[in-house]
């Protein structure tokens, strides 16, 4: 039986009032707006919205690497500072490896690094996620050899292998073909089965999210402000209808006062 | 059977009402003043200049030695992260178009005749082009790659060594090739014209002591020798690091 929300349930994650702004050149960007929201523990939790809404500076901003101009962002009651190895960053960027270390290096050098374990102890649990994300006949290839989707599912292994409090995703499918995308989210959930790692995962793509997540958040188009919080079909037994109304729903809340503009070519 | 979601939290739907564009009051706001003129390049760098004069007649006054000065104050300011890549810059673009060569009458001055005076032209020779390869390869790192560094809680020395470093290594690897070319050229050249080295040898002395007894084919032989050594820097050494590096990591340019 599922679990229901008790008052002693501490949220994982605490987003609270946060505004986020840059300072360009000559201006100053809101990019969010008091946007509140919380993440409990092994959540699938995905930040939905239009291009430019700022949920790529929300996730930065929970990373660490964005101080909020209003409000604050707790992880597990503490107000996060700075960027740490609790909250592991999954980038869009194909970049984000290392070039100069091979697939087992790259995904050892953050347990090392971070001092989380060493030696022995830090190989056995990078090749343990390696295994998961099926690339150990590529563990000793560089990342140059790799092909995009490779690429990410190192970066994935990479970060889970961290067993961070949370996962940050920044659209990591974005890149990839239809058929690749698909095969990854599926890779994903079955991750989620094995370890039920709690996630925040940004996409724009609406069936992307109802498959992927269990929480939905929606957030208004520039400056991004929360327009709702909803909570995704279940995934078993697997409901078409069910997932397409949701899609349907999410579709209309979020194009309800604006041109519709073209949408993701990628219906699965 | 139990759902494979089972162990989540459910809790009910949350809706909002967005608040107007009023509400958040300006969503652009320009910048001060004093905040537009910092970011005018090219006044930070006339400010630089301003203040290197400024220090130099300063400390040659009190320390009576430039050169102490000069490189205190060049990791004083490279601290300071902006203004310090303004000042690396100024300074290499004042100093790398200037022949070492010609920094040579000033070095037998200051060293004397010997390898104090070669060091210092050579160092002078290979210092900017690796200076601003190096610089302009940090620059270069992607943000993401950084991110990720400071995500693994890198910092400080660990930082620029674990990260920035090996992805500069391209720029920087460019930088000493263009750098052991300079020098090569600088060594030989100042044996040749200045004798520097008189008394101790070298190639270029060599060269020179053929040359004023008219023993051409001496001279020749010393050329071809300038010209293998070269060829065998540039074909052996660098190809062996570049094969072992960029090349197998797919980063060459
Ligand atoms: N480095 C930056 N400097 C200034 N403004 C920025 C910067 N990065 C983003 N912005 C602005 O902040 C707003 C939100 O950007 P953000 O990248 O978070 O959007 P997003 O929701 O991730 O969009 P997308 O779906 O296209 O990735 C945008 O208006 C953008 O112009
Ligand atoms: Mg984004």
């Amino acid at each position: 039986m599922s679990q229901s929300i008790s008052p002693k349930m501490e949220p994982l994650l605490d987003v609270r009032g946060v505004t986020l702004q840059y300072k360009t050149k000559e201006h100053l960007v809101t990019a969010t707006y008091r946007v509140d929201f919380q993440v409990f523990k092994s959540d699938r939790y995905v930040l939905l919205g239009p291009s430019g809404c700022g949920k790529s500076t929300l996730l930065k901003a929970v990373g660490g690497y964005l101080a909020p101009t209003e409000g604050e962002i707790r992880l597990k009651g503490a107000v996060i500072t700075k960027p740490g190895p609790d909250r592991m960053m999954v980038f869009q960027e194909f970049d984000q490896l290392m070039p100069w270390k091979t697939v087992r290096e790259n995904v050892v050098f953050p347990l090392v690094a971070s001092g989380k374990h060493a030696g022995r102890a830090a190989e056995d649990k990078a090749m343990q996620y390696i295994e998961k994300v099926n690339l150990v006949k590529f563990a000793n290839h560089y990342p140059h050899m790799l092909s995009g989707g490779m690429k990410q599912r190192v970066a994935i292994a990479r970060g889970m292998a961290m067993e961070p409090d949370v996962l940050l995703m920044d659209e990591p499918y974005a890149a990839l073909d239809a058929l690749t995308r698909r095969k990854m989210q599926e890779e994903l959930l079955q991750l989620w089965d094995d370890t039920h790692f709690t996630v925040i995962f940004v996409t724009h793509s609406i069936p992307e999210a109802i498959k992927c997540g269990n929480r939905i958040l929606l957030l208004s188009p520039h400056p991004g402000q929360v327009k709702a919080e909803l909570a995704s079909v279940p995934r078993d037994p697997p409901n078409a209808d069910a997932a397409k109304a949701l899609e349907n729903r999410i579709h209309d809340m979020l194009f309800v006062d604006e041109i519709e503009e073209p949408e993701e070519p990628q219906h699965a | 059977m139990p759902s494979k979601d089972a162990m989540l939290i459910v809790r009910p739907e949350i809706h909002h009402e967005l608040v107007g564009a009023e509400a958040f009051g300006v969503v652009e706001k320009p910048l001060s003043i004093f905040e537009r003129l910092y970011n005018i390049s090219a006044l930070r760098k006339a400010a630089i200049l301003l203040m290197l004069a400024l220090a130099w007649e300063i400390g040659a006054r009190l320390l009576d030695n430039d050169l102490l000065v000069l490189a205190a104050l060049l990791t004083a300011i490279g601290i300071a992260s902006r203004i310090g890549t303004d000042f690396l810059e100024t300074l290499t673009s004042m100093f790398n178009p200037l022949p070492a060569i010609a920094l040579l009458p000033i070095a037998l001055i200051w060293f004397g005749l010997g390898n104090g005076s070669l060091i210092f032209v050579l160092v002078h020779s290979v210092l900017w082009s690796v200076a601003l390869n190096t610089h302009s390869g940090f620059l270069a790192v992607s943000n993401t790659l950084r991110m990720v560094g400071k995500n693994y809680g890198l910092g400080g020395f660990a930082y620029v060594a674990q990260i920035l470093i090996p992805a500069a290594f391209p720029s920087i690897l460019t930088g000493l090739k263009i750098g052991w070319a300079f020098a090569w050229r600088t060594l030989i050249a100042s044996e040749l014209v200045f004798g520097v080295s008189s008394g101790s040898g070298g190639l270029g002395w060599y060269i020179y002591e053929n040359k004023n007894q008219l023993e051409i084919t001496n001279v020749f032989a010393g050329l071809f020798m300038v010209i293998m050594i070269g060829l065998a820097v540039e074909n052996l050494i660098f190809r062996y690091i570049e094969s072992r590096t960029v090349r197998k990591w797919g980063m060459q340019h």
